[in-house]
């Protein structure tokens, strides 16, 4: 408002149909609320009118609704709603979830402060600011329809110049309702905002929820992973290690010829199953890592490494599960993008825990130019890592060295 | 296939399908298994009650599958030195091979994936040398080690790299010579390099062989 553009813009309008329109939903909420409290409330000794008044109560939700609608006319800001989603389909869980609610009552106070108070307000300012100066500037026009006007039904105009006077002062009248109008649609709106939209508390308490929640999906991911392998180990795994055995028996048995040589190929076929089996539980959850903690599984990452890899870390004994499976994954990612991407000759994976919390740092010698992004699986380990309030930084110059550093607060397990 | 000496063993396995296909196999190549257990504390009591000639455990069984198999065999190690245990894993893992190698001296023990048992004749081949106390260790943390280590055995030939590794799987001179095509000789000659850069000076031979593979998978 304080550009100079403004009397130009279409916020003046915008304003005003804010405020118009203000006025007419004001009157509608009124008659609506008083309507059905007043039939409800009849109706209430015989039953049927309480569903009515559990609706009037209901009220200030859909009129929130609109309110926060109409609010995009002047406060571009989004005001999004803060109702909770119901736990299950149907009326009842919705009702339930609704009437518990604190946004469902706020919005009723809402409701009744607009039809009662609001609207009329809302009507005052649009007839002040815009249809007053306007009746003013059509001075002129009256007087040449009736030969004579009276500005604003007070002010007798009886000769066109005084009509043109008049008219030139309702154009500065209305650069000035302008100006009011603005500022007392901006005032509605501050004050629908503080009523119906988020506070800052209510973010806070939301955001808690968000990164808790966060944290459930992580283990209950992790306690998948681990029903995975096991059902995996339990199942799969052992029905072919006894399928190869019975093969191997058989081809003891079999007299050199072309069931031999079959039963070697089934054999052999077998094997290579059994060897891409574990590979891939060993992918979703290491045993080691579940029996020896983290020094033991990354010293057999760094064994499995297609790059060399000195491995220095010293722990003071288990970790929680969680920060240990991050920190393990962060780990084998790591590696595997030195041994894929980084040209390196030689790796190694250091750290320790200090002052409560586990640092680790992968460092490898390699062309460097390693971004987080890029579909290099990094992004993901940051947020695995953001998820127990980690932080992870690469730092991988052109030309290299590429250093990975991971820190995450834990104290030790029992 | 019949074997030379006959083994009496007692068996730890959780997997009914697997122990049952165990058994059947020992017995077809001549062995006898005493005593069929399902877990890590029936293993133990097996073992007093029988005093087999050799131990084939699981690593990962009952209550808490966990490495109750690998424990319990390093325990019965520690009560019953010289006892052989054959430790099959579904993993591999270097980790688990040194703890069961650090039980005793080295001697008298294995480690294989339990793949291994498809590969009837070598598995059979296996449990017979930790049964004579020879050590015996999976292929494949051999590959994994061969791949990292660098002090000391860095000093040694590829040749004489893959004749150690081929001791550690638990080979005779002869067989390292079939499977490299090489006089025994020729095999004799490599594993003295192979002391020798390893510092380990002339003493008992077989037990050199031993100490050899120990270096490797502690260097």
């Amino acid at each position: 408002m304080a550009r100079p553009g403004y009397l130009t813009s279409a916020w003046p309008w915008r304003s005003a149909a804010y405020l118009l329109t203000g006025a007419v939903t004001g009157v509608v909420v009124l008659v609506g609320i008083v309507v059905s409290a007043a039939v409800g409330g009849v109706f209430a000794l015989a039953l049927v009118g309480l569903p009515l008044l559990l609706c009037t109560a209901l009220a200030g939700v859909p009129v929130a609704a609109v309110e926060r609608h109409r609010l995009r006319l002047v406060d571009p800001d989004p005001a999004p709603g803060q109702h909770g989603t119901p736990r299950e389909p149907g009326l009842r869980a919705w009702l339930t979830t609704r009437l518990r609610e604190r946004a469902t009552w706020r919005e009723l106070g809402h409701a009744l402060l607009f039809a009662g108070l609001l609207w009329p307000v809302d009507a005052l300012a649009f007839a002040v600011f815009l249809a007053g100066p306007l009746s003013v500037v059509a001075t002129p026009l009256l007087f040449g329809a009736f030969g004579e006007a009276k500005v604003l039904k007070v002010w007798l105009v009886t000769s066109w110049p005084a009509a043109f006077g008049y008219a030139a002062c309702g154009l500065v009248l209305l650069a000035l309702g302008a100006y009011l109008l603005g500022v007392a649609a901006g005032a509605r709106a501050g004050l629908t905002r503080l009523l119906i939209a988020p506070r800052e508390a209510d973010l806070g308490v939301r955001v808690v929820e968000l990164a808790r929640s966060r944290v459930r999906l992580v283990d209950a991911f992790e306690a998948e992973r681990r029903r995975i392998e096991r059902d995996l180990h339990d199942g799969a795994q052992q029905r072919l290690v006894a399928l190869t055995m019975t093969l191997g028996l058989a081809r003891l048995d079999a007299p050199p010829g072309p069931l031999a040589d079959q039963l070697a190929k089934a054999h052999e076929e077998a094997g290579t199953a059994l060897a891409e089996l574990r590979e891939l539980i060993h992918g979703i959850h290491p045993k080691v890592l579940a029996d020896y903690g983290l020094e033991a599984a990354v010293a057999d990452a760094a064994d499995r490494s297609a790059v060399p890899v000195d491995v220095d870390l010293e722990l003071p004994g288990r970790l929680p599960q969680a920060v240990e499976a991050a920190a393990y994954f962060v780990v084998c990612e790591a590696l595997a993008n030195v041994g894929r991407h980084s040209g390196a000759s030689r790796a190694e994976v250091s750290g320790g825990h200090r002052d409560g919390r586990l640092v680790l740092r992968i460092r490898d010698d390699g062309r460097g130019g390693a971004r987080a992004g890029q579909g290099s699986g990094l992004t993901g380990l940051a947020d695995r890592v953001s998820v127990l309030d980690g932080r992870l930084s690469l730092s991988s110059p052109p030309g290299g060295p590429t250093l990975l550093r991971v820190e995450i607060p834990c104290g030790p397990a029992s | 296939m019949r074997v030379e000496r006959p083994l009496r063993v007692v068996l730890a396995e959780d997997s009914v399908l697997l122990r049952d296909g165990l058994v059947g196999l020992l017995g077809r190549c001549g062995h006898e298994v005493v005593a069929a257990v399902g877990d890590a504390e029936a293993l133990i009591a097996a073992v007093g009650e029988h005093a087999p000639d050799v131990v084939v455990t699981d690593v990962r069984m009952p209550p808490g599958f966990q490495d109750e198999g690998l424990h319990a065999a390093v325990r019965l190690r520690r009560e019953r030195p010289g006892l052989p245990v054959l430790v099959l894993s579904q993993y591999v893992q270097r980790r688990y091979a040194a703890e069961l190698l650090d039980s005793g001296d080295g001697t008298g023990v294995g480690y294989l994936l339990k793949d291994r048992v498809g590969q009837v004749e070598e598995f059979v081949e296996a449990l017979g040398e930790v049964a004579d106390g020879g050590t015996v260790v999976d292929p494949e943390v051999v590959r994994q080690l061969l791949r990292r280590r660098r002090d000391p055995l860095e000093r040694l030939t590829p040749r004489e790299r893959e004749v150690l590794a081929l001791i550690a799987q638990g080979r005779s001179n002869g067989a390292i010579a079939r499977e490299l095509v090489v006089s025994e000789a020729a095999v004799g000659k490599h594993i003295s390099g192979i002391l020798a850069k390893l510092d380990l000076p002339p003493a008992d031979e077989t037990h050199r062989r031993v100490l050899a593979v120990l270096a490797y998978l502690r260097a």
